[in-house]
């Protein structure tokens, strides 16, 4: 089975993100990291590639940087990644994004496309779903587990209830949550390994397809801040000031 | 006057919530249509026009998985139709029928919005709900809009009863994909987006044994129980009890925070609780940032004392 991984290198979330003063585009370091919600896809496709004689290819969209991110996806056991760096697709939004990256897994070939529920990042949300209907084929989304043999996925779809069973036939695309696997640590041997492997740096030029970008931020301005109220040091009486506060609010 | 669609998905036989907040907020910006997307009855479609419906596109895709065909449906009638707003809830089904129907028709989402206008602007809460963006689409045509749930309070108009069009399904081959079974978490209390009362869990717990402690707590309080992301991604609780921008949004009297830090994934779920209270012993946690009532100390020595003293009242 060939398995396409979308992953997106984002600046690490631990640290505070900054918008541009003119665009309004998120400030993206040459060190960006690995996605977290990217590594469950990977994770995802190392063990249906596994059982299935294949591989995983991971696509990827935005600055190449450092490659970090991507040479985490590679040290984990993907195979090769293809890179679209283009400096006209900065500021892209979903729709162009999900037509750079279907037009790049089509020129891969495909059984199984696995992306992320959404960005860390950028949180639209949208973008498989997008790629999904370019590439005319069905999107099981929001997986909680995946089978995938013979032709046919069926997934653990989540609700907000709990799951529905769906089935679908490849090629497929399939959004995986946190909890569908337990991802790997890169290994030392991984790591070493993931120096050598092949990485194609696309332009958009490469692929066959318009990416035009028909939406802006306009402006930016603080919310109305809420301001936080009485802070208390907990000395083994703290529980009866939230009694007090309760009770004040009539919950108890 | 604009015209406005309003994507509504079905839930045990009625619209969602979400719908109903989006249809009223629909109807003060244009005229309204629902794309209703269920079994579908009489009573379903009334409630559509007390929120201001006055006509509704009905799609039934039974045990089909609703993205592809009710997106392909959805394109074929904008062929005819010039809405100049489609509004979908920021949902799992929403966002699946929204993506297809972008790629399909090739207009831009804008996603996450709290607000819209007439001429299809929008405003997002970005970094936590600490700053406002406000963004539009510059093209011409249908302006796709997805709305976090209870950005609009749902309030009904009293609205006759709407015009039923039922729109057929088209097969989309292989791009469909079926619906074989459909299994319901148990649930104990009260419901997450409707309760007035939560108590809610974090890392902070130190172990999935330890959400204990908010069970107690809640069953106490009578509220319904909530998870940031990092403990459902743990696998501590399931995701329904999740809280935050990929989860449930709420807005209840009282949020009681335990052991939460405060990532801006979190808060943004929460942030508009009327009261909120936080338990977290790093006092520089960001939850303080926002909590009427912040306690810095340990949940596993708070919780046990708040949890006696509330059983002896």
């Amino acid at each position: 089975m060939r398995i396409v991984v979308c992953a997106k290198q984002i600046p690490d979330p631990a640290t505070p993100y900054k918008l541009e003063a003119d665009t309004h585009w998120l400030v993206r370091p040459a060190e960006q990291v690995l996605d977290d919600t990217d590594r469950y896809g990977v994770e995802m496709g190392l063990q249906l590639a596994q059982n299935s004689d294949g591989g995983v290819t991971i696509v990827s969209m935005g600055p190449a940087g450092s490659m970090q991110g991507l040479r985490q996806a590679l040290a984990m056991g993907a195979e090769k990644a293809v890179i679209i760096d283009d400096p006209t697709l900065r500021g892209s939004d979903a729709l162009a994004t999900a037509r750079v990256l279907a037009a790049a897994i089509a020129r891969e070939g495909f059984d199984l496309v696995i992306a992320g529920t959404e960005s860390t990042d950028g949180y639209s949300g949208v973008v498989p779903q997008m790629v999904a209907e370019i590439l005319d084929v069905p999107a099981l989304t929001y997986a909680t587990e995946v089978k995938a043999a013979e032709g046919k996925i069926t997934i653990h779809r989540q609700t907000s209830t709990g799951y529905e069973v769906v089935e679908g036939s490849l090629p497929a695309l399939v959004t995986v949550t946190a909890g569908v696997v337990e991802p790997r640590y890169p290994t030392f041997k991984g790591i070493m390994e993931a120096k050598k492997k092949p990485v194609d740096n696309l332009a958009l030029a490469d692929l066959s397809v318009e990416a035009t970008t028909d939406q802006k931020v306009t402006s930016i301005s603080d919310a109305p801040a809420r301001s936080g109220g009485a802070k208390i040091e907990d000395d083994g009486a703290a529980h009866e000031k939230i009694i007090e506060l309760l009770a004040q609010k009539k919950v108890i | 006057m604009a015209e406005v669609w309003v994507f509504v998905r079905e839930f045990d036989g009625a619209p969602t919530p979400l719908a109903l907040e989006l249809l009223t907020k629909a109807r003060q910006v244009g005229d309204t249509t629902a794309v209703y997307v269920g079994t579908g009855s009489e009573e379903a479609f009334a409630r559509l026009g007390e929120y201001g419906a006055k006509n509704v596109f009905h799609l039934d895709p039974k045990d089909s998985l609703v993205a592809a065909p009710v997106a392909r449906a959805m394109a074929e009638r904008l062929e005819t139709d010039k809405p100049d707003l489609i509004l979908f809830g920021q949902a799992y089904d929403d966002r699946d029928v929204a993506g297809r129907l972008a790629a399909r028709i090739g207009r831009p989402i804008l996603s996450n919005a709290t607000n819209v206008t007439l001429e299809g602007s929008t405003s997002h809460e970005i970094f936590g709900g600490t700053q406002i963006a406000e963004a539009e689409i510059t093209s011409a045509g249908p302006k796709l809009v997805l709305i976090r749930p209870k950005s609009f309070a749902a309030e009904p108009t009293g609205g006759a009863a709407p015009q039923v069009t039922v729109l057929d399904l088209p097969d989309v081959g292989g791009a469909g994909a079926k619906v074989t079974g459909t299994h319901v978490e148990e649930r104990q209390g009260p419901k997450l987006e409707d309760a007035s009362v939560i108590v809610s869990g974090g890392r902070g717990l130190g172990s999935a044994e330890n959400y204990e402690l908010i069970e107690k707590l809640g069953k106490l309080l009578r509220a319904a129980t909530g998870a940031t992301r990092a403990i459902v991604d743990a696998g501590w609780v399931p995701y329904a009890k999740q809280v935050g921008q990929t989860g449930k949004t709420v807005k209840p009297d009282v949020y009681i925070a335990c052991g939460i830090s405060g990532a801006m994934q979190h808060l943004v779920g929460m942030k508009d609780s009327k009261v909120i209270i936080a338990i977290n012993k790093d006092a520089d946690a960001p939850i303080f940032g926002i909590a009427d009532l912040g306690v810095v100390g340990d949940v596993h020595k708070v919780l046990p004392k708040l949890i006696e003293a509330l059983e002896k009242r």
